[in-house]
């Protein structure tokens, strides 16, 4: 078995486990940990399937700001110690249910398609290819995604400042989480 | 790098992974929690795209720019849920779903 075989076994086993346990965990930071390992090991199969640029910008965004984002958040919202009452039995077995279905489905479709791929030469990707691609207007550019996408990047930066700013103190609404 | 692994496994292992997302998304009562979710969600569909792009596209980068929106969109997503999410709590002191249930009025 080669090398390349060994290490996507580890890093599919990783995506796995930590992907199940992210969604099952009953303590929230630890599930917030398990979700770093998955994003990780899925930039490791970048690395993989050569895009190092992609991989790059998933540890650094991803890995990097994703979830301390959450991270911080979980620590201004919640306390720490504190588990998840487990929700009913009946809505776990019927989502469990709905999401194995899914997933059987996809992959029974997936084994039965045949792929086939494009004789054309692999293009190197290097950095400079893909400036020029974000920049260019040509047929193969991405001027207006990218154009798009910085609006975007602006207004929800925005938002998220106006959105999270102090306002004047309020009561909470719920009257019987006013006692303390 | 990729040779010996077949298109197949990538796209069993993102589907294997959209899915436990789609059962966090329906089992969890916990805003984050749901919001880390969709996280997975997302990064399940980019497996996908550049698995695609490197088996059956190799002279193309559609499927890398795409997952670099994808990705700039869940940040941006990110960011104004966690704002929501923080002046939810300073409102009802609670981020649980079935408590958060009524709007301004």
């Amino acid at each position: 078995m080669a090398s390349n075989q060994i290490m996507f076994i580890l890093f599919a086993a990783m995506i796995v486990v930590f992907s199940i346990l992210t969604v099952t965990s009953r303590k929230i930071l630890r599930a917030a940990v398990f979700l770093l390992f998955v994003l990780v090991s899925t930039s490791g199969l970048y690395f993989m399937l050569n895009y190092q640029f992609l991989a790059a910008v998933q540890l650094t965004l991803y890995a990097g700001g994703i979830v301390v984002l959450i991270i911080f958040s979980i620590l201004l919202t919640s306390h720490i110690s504190q588990k998840f009452e487990s929700s009913g039995w009946k809505k776990n077995i019927f989502s469990a249910l709905a999401a194995l279905t899914g997933a059987i489905l996809s992959i029974i479709t997936i084994l039965d398609y045949s792929f086939s791929a494009t004789k054309e030469a692999a293009q190197e990707v290097n950095m400079k290819l893909i400036g020029k691609s974000l920049l260019s207007v040509d047929y193969d550019g991405y001027v207006l995604p990218f154009e798009v996408i910085s609006v975007l990047l602006l207004a929800a930066m925005i938002a998220a400042i106006v959105i999270a700013k102090k306002g004047a103190p309020k009561k909470s609404v719920l009257p019987h989480l006013n006692q303390e | 790098m990729s040779s010996g692994i077949p298109l197949q496994y990538f796209l069993i292992l993102a589907t294997i992974m959209f899915f436990a997302g789609v059962y966090g998304f329906l089992t969890r009562r916990n805003l984050i929690t749901i919001l880390m979710s969709v996280e997975l969600i997302l990064n399940s569909v980019n497996i996908n795209f550049l698995a695609f792009n490197r088996y059956l596209y190799p002279h193309k980068l559609e499927g890398m720019f795409f997952s670099i929106f994808v990705i700039a969109v869940a940040a941006s997503e990110a960011a104004v849920a966690i704002a929501i999410i923080i002046n939810i709590y300073r409102r009802f002191t609670t981020i649980n779903v079935e408590d958060v249930n009524e709007l301004k009025y």
